[in-house]
């Protein structure tokens, strides 16, 4: 085969520039910043928060430039694919990244540890998202995977004399890696049952015949729980509640919305690319996954005291009503990638401004309980306003956005005309009603009840707080409007031209 | 081509990675046992690659190689980390977050 290698004449594949952009953009500033951390050590401190987030607006450029143009685009046979959905979810990642900025700026810089590697990772992680959503291939899959967790470990782990933060960090790796190194298994598998690593090349191999063998079984089944330990589906949650409690918060708001977002991309690409003529074998999992998560998640929210620790478990729930529709890719594939595309870009607005919320409470109060969130009107009436819209949000209750997304993905499971997806309809609607008792205990204290030290004094919020807080809120009120951004795309022209 | 013992073999690697990660408490024993589960998918991707004679098996697995040494780069990064903070490498010692 060397021999082979040596004779043939090598022809660099073709590449289209434009397509690969928003990725070179972030790589570029990425470099960028570690190379100005390196030479220039404390003195490029300051510049490292508004070089981060110039580094995401840029990349907004190509990718609003791409979204104008508007022709799929194609690279590497397949492996790397440019159409509405890859570019919607390019901009939610980047927009979260964004907002994770604004989060972080004061907190990192009021710590004494290190700043620039900070944004650095943070960087680094989005590249590997953003290439995530355009991954058509199992190889391209894995390594944008592995580049969006290896940074986000280090984040956790980021305030690094801190024994809570080094646990947080050190349970996130070993499930993470531990998780990443099952589901390559899973994909070897498949590959060897295929012949291919092409999504769309394996969907042509498993579709044949009536029953799927037992060797691509076995893979889907350890691909998919892969992916349920990164967007934390019952029963591979257990990480998330500590690892959120004990990473700085800016990186919490971050695991539990972009990474959780990049795990249900991946999923949603193998899923609906490459596996969409296996529904059989994928379906009945998905329903289980997404019944379990939704109901473990909210009755072990009821009992938490801190708010971290019950935003952890909603998001467990709120994981658990976005895997729902893809109960049902069979009958309705369409309407099922809507949904979760819906309810992703809805639930990043809502959980981010959450965490917002959450960050400027602990400047005075420095404590996440939740008995510390009574009479939060009486001293800061705009954030209890700001939290109240987040909370029922998350609790579905219209007309806000997390109403509008329970709403698209009750649709895909009737839409689909049969038992299971009714049946899973209905656990929907009687979670949304168990997760409302836990939401609106923090609100009934935030309006009703008394400061439990007396202490009036007003929260200093800085204004890229403000600005995040700002920004989410607006995008949460604007979707429940019904702004439909789910009817963009037909799930066969997803593996590209 | 006798592919079934390179299967055998690399599900046998798998399940004992498995039990040890599940297992064993000592950092550097998880991080070992973690290397043979991607150790056991290389010898898959080999095995599937050669059958086929199709080059995409080997890339992938030395993508794998690439990726695992980032990420025991971390995991005894973590670790020592650990071993500064509390003199101890034993995983069943963080309990400090619970609830």
């Amino acid at each position: 085969m060397l021999a082979l290698l040596a004779s043939a004449d090598f022809v660099r594949p073709p590449i289209d520039w434009h397509a690969a952009a928003p990725e070179l953009t972030l790589l570029g500033f990425g470099a960028l910043l570690t190379m100005m951390d390196i030479g220039w050590l404390e003195k490029g401190r300051k510049f490292a928060a508004p070089l981060a987030s110039l580094a995401l607006l840029a990349t907004m450029i190509p990718i609003i430039t791409l979204a104008v143009d508007g022709n799929d685009r194609s690279m590497f046979g397949g492996a790397f694919v440019v159409d509405n959905y890859s570019l919607i979810m390019k901009a939610m990642f980047v927009l979260a990244g964004y907002v994770v900025v604004l989060l972080s700026t004061n907190y990192i810089a009021e710590g004494d540890y290190w700043e620039n590697e900070y944004y650095g990772l943070l960087l680094s992680s989005i590249l590997g998202m953003v290439l995530m959503a355009s991954s058509r291939d199992l190889i391209s899959i894995f390594v944008a995977l592995e580049l969006l967790s290896i940074p986000a470990y280090l984040l956790a782990t980021w305030r690094k004399r801190d024994l809570r933060s080094n646990e947080a960090g050190l349970k996130y790796y070993l499930m993470g890696v531990f998780a990443s190194a099952v589901m390559l298994y899973g994909m070897s598998l498949l590959y060897g049952s295929t012949g291919s690593t092409l999504l769309s090349d394996i969907n042509a191999a498993v579709s044949r015949g009536a029953d799927p063998t037992a060797v691509v079984v076995l893979g889907v089944v350890l691909v998919i729980v892969g992916f349920a330990f990164k967007v934390s589906a019952f029963p591979f949650h257990t990480w998330a509640p500590d690892t959120y409690e004990g990473a700085p918060t800016p990186v919490t708001a971050f695991l539990s919305v972009a990474s959780k977002a990049a795990g249900f991309v991946a999923l949603m690409n193998i899923v609906f690319v490459g596996l969409l003529g296996r529904d059989d074998v994928v379906e009945p999992l998905m329903w289980v996954l997404a019944a379990a998560s939704m109901t473990a998640g909210n009755v072990m929210a009821l009992r938490q005291t801190n708010i971290v620790r019950m935003l952890a478990y909603s998001g467990v729930a709120q994981a658990g009503y976005m895997l729902a529709p893809l109960a049902v890719i069979g009958e309705v594939p369409d309407t099922a990638l809507g949904a979760v595309v819906t309810y992703l870009v809805i639930y990043a607005a809502m959980n981010l401004g959450a965490f917002a919320v959450v960050m400027a409470v602990a400047r005075k109060t420095r404590s996440a309980e939740i008995a510390d969130y009574r009479g939060l009107f009486q001293y800061a009436p705009g954030l209890t306003v700001a939290m109240t819209i987040f909370l029922f949000s998350l609790a579905g209750i219209p007309p806000l956005g997390g109403w509008f997304a329970k709403f698209r993905v009750i649709e895909a499971l009737i839409d689909a005309n049969n038992a299971s997806g009714v049946v899973l309809g209905v656990v929907v609607a009687v979670n949304s009603v168990i997760a409302l008792y836990y939401y609106a205990r923090v609100g009934i204290g935030m309006w009703a009840e008394e400061v439990p030290d007396g202490d009036l004094r007003r929260v200093d919020v800085p204004v890229s707080l403000v600005a995040a807080i700002g920004i989410t809120a607006i995008v949460t009120i604007v979707f429940g409007l019904g702004f439909v951004v789910g009817d963009f795309t037909d799930v066969s022209l997803l593996a590209g031209g | 081509m006798f592919l079934n013992q390179f299967l055998l073999l690399a599900a046998a690697l798998f399940c004992i990675g498995v039990y040890g990660v599940l297992v064993r408490k000592n950092g550097i024993l998880v991080l070992m046992s973690i290397e043979i589960i991607l150790n056991a998918v290389n010898i898959n991707l080999v095995a599937f690659g050669s059958l086929t004679d199709d080059v995409a098996g080997e890339v992938f697995a030395l993508f794998t190689i690439a990726v695992a040494a980032a990420e025991v780069g971390i995991g005894l990064a973590i670790v020592l980390l650990m071993y500064r903070n509390r003199r101890s490498i034993d995983f069943s010692e963080a309990d400090l977050l619970k609830g």
